[in-house]
């Protein structure tokens, strides 16, 4: 069964339709990979599953119920998880406190308002757990504006992870990452393979390549092709419209 | 736990200066009885009571990002909610205190909910804007003196408790309140709630990607912040034993907001060094000069552009020199 089946999408800024018709699904326990090139709305898609933008037709069902109006807090308490394709962290705080965070967004309200987090293990135990799995435990008490970008993103994966969510959508994870890095981020997602749904936004073709399990090419706010990575590396239309582009 | 020494909100050291301050402030009364200054007793009870609503305000200006420029409202609510029950021959003080902070919070709670919608430079005009609104409705009412103010012919009465005429006990009830206000944000802003008000100012996107409704706990801040201030202006009316609109002008607010910025925006005891600074360095100019607004005005331009994170900023760096010198 699909966990997240979007149907007829769309959503046009003035005369750009920047998501013209999409219709996807994410199975559970996949990657599943959306490239494009420059422009051609992926993260106007990803804005819209996330609930950041809502879709101005078409509907999203995420595990079985119909979030297309759902706002983002709610879409985040029924499974859905974002990074941001900018690094979007809590630059004053630390790497654990950001990571902490991010489990206290799910422990139930917050509307608690006289014993210090920083003694809450519950919080912060999980937190350092998962600064583990992305490989940033020795960076736990730096301040986030501190670390480098590569590290960042790792924490951006981190908090997304540590929502517990039933699907994480990643826009553009190993942006501006150099070759290190991006090998890097390629390991760390490998390890959630398979035992996290992810939907995959990427640049980096190689990334892609190694890591889905089906790819859909984006082109010009259209899905014009989704299969497995083989079969879109020789799929004619996509080499015309976007492989070949770059090529030449 | 104790190993998060990075963080900018947890900082033990300017924790020991905040508090040596505060009981160099419990010493006042004696000091300045002994070089018979009573003048000065007037100035640091003063100093108290705005350091409360400073510290209000800071709870969401500072940590909470939310710049409200509207504050002097509170103030002025706090100090009717004492003048108007007096003028009606009412002195409890019991209920002075109820009616200052639960009608704070209720106009917080309205103008909060409207406000909060919006953002940025818009969020500052409209709480102006509210701010004004309560300046203006108070001119307006001539059963309560008007722009002519009203006078407070006995202060609030608490029976044998506390005598608010003793001007002596009067700044120990000021000086405790700062102290419990004082606490009761630290508190607030390192608990779960805390988190997610200083989340919202650093990354409000962020926070709701992460699943948290940031609205109602900004609300819930700004309420909070409003409920403290109506209490200071309970204290204040008590003080002055006279209330006018002028109180809720919106260059009272502007000074509110200079104070907090100058002692140090997010830090538990900034407002208190802010509001001291503040008016030491107007008592002191005042007394050399009557151009002493141009120097006054001068010297705050210089603070912001030089002196990062206020006072209290200036302080942990020097400490922290200090320290490293050892």
């Amino acid at each position: 069964m699909a966990l997240m089946e979007v149907r007829d999408l769309n959503k046009s800024f003035g005369g750009v339709h920047a998501t013209s018709h999409v219709s996807l699904d994410v199975a559970e326990g996949e990657l599943h990979a959306i490239i494009g090139p420059n422009g051609a709305g992926k993260t106007t898609l990803i804005s819209q599953l996330s609930g950041e933008m809502l879709p101005d037709s078409g509907e999203i069902l995420f595990a079985g119920r119909n979030i297309t109006n759902h706002p983002m807090h709610a879409r985040s308490h029924m499974g859905l998880a974002r990074s941001f394709q900018i690094t979007s962290v809590f630059q004053d705080m630390t790497m654990l406190e950001n990571v902490a965070l991010a489990i206290q967004a799910h422990q139930g309200h917050s509307f608690r308002f006289w014993k210090p987090t920083a003694k809450d293990s519950s919080l912060f135990e999980p937190a350092m757990e998962y600064l583990a799995q992305v490989g940033l435990k020795d960076k736990a008490n730096s301040l986030a504006n501190a670390v480098s970008h590569g590290e960042h993103r790792q924490l951006e994966i981190a908090m997304a992870l540590a929502t517990d969510p039933k699907l994480l959508l990643l826009d553009e994870p190993m942006a501006g990452m150099g070759q290190e890095e991006s090998s890097r981020m390629v390991e760390i997602l490998n390890k959630f393979k398979g035992s996290k749904t992810m939907l995959l936004i990427e640049h980096d073709m190689d990334a892609v390549f190694a890591l889905a399990d089906r790819i859909s090419v984006l082109v010009y706010g259209a899905i014009i092709a989704t299969d497995t990575p083989d079969a879109i590396r020789s799929n004619e239309e996509v080499k015309r419209a976007y492989l070949g582009e770059e090529a030449a | 736990m104790s190993s998060r020494p990075n963080s900018i909100f947890s900082a033990p050291r300017w924790l020991i200066i905040g508090v040596v301050v505060m009981v160099l402030l419990a010493f006042a009364p004696p000091i300045i009885e002994a070089l018979d200054q009573a003048f000065w007793l007037d100035v640091f009870t003063r100093m108290l009571i705005l350091s409360i609503a400073a510290a209000s305000l800071n709870l969401i200006l500072g940590f909470g990002g939310m710049v409200s420029f509207g504050h002097a409202a509170f103030l002025g609510i706090g100090a009717y909610a004492v003048g108007i029950p007096a003028y009606y021959d009412e002195y409890s003080g019991f209920l002075h205190i109820l009616l200052a902070v639960a009608c704070a919070a209720l106009y917080a709670l309205i103008t909060g909910a409207i406000s909060l919608r919006t953002k940025g430079v818009h969020f500052i005009m409209i709480t102006m804007a509210f701010g004004q609104m309560m300046f203006y409705g108070f001119v307006s009412l001539e059963e309560y003196g008007g722009d002519d103010g009203l006078i407070i012919y006995e202060r609030s009465n608490f029976g044998d408790l506390i005598d608010m005429y003793d001007d002596t006990t009067f700044y120990y009830v000021c000086l405790v309140s700062l102290a419990v206000v004082l606490f009761i944000v630290h508190r607030l802003v390192n608990s779960r709630f805390g988190m997610v008000v200083k989340g919202s100012k650093s990354n409000e996107r962020r926070m709701g990607a992460l699943g948290f409704p940031t609205y109602r706990y900004r609300l819930t801040a700004y309420v909070i912040s409003g409920a403290i201030c109506g209490y200071a202006g309970a204290l204040l009316g008590n003080f002055t034993e006279f209330i006018s609109p002028e109180m809720m002008d919106w260059t009272r607010s502007g000074e509110l907001i200079f104070m907090v910025v100058l002692g140090g925006t997010a830090t538990i005891f900034g407002p208190v060094y802010g509001v001291l600074a503040f008016l030491v360095i107007e008592e002191i100019l005042s007394a050399i000069t009557t151009y002493w607004h141009l120097i006054f005005g001068l010297l705050l331009v210089l603070v912001v552009l030089f002196v990062q994170g206020g006072i209290a900023g200036l302080l942990r760096r020097w400490f922290s020199k200090k320290k490293e010198a050892v």
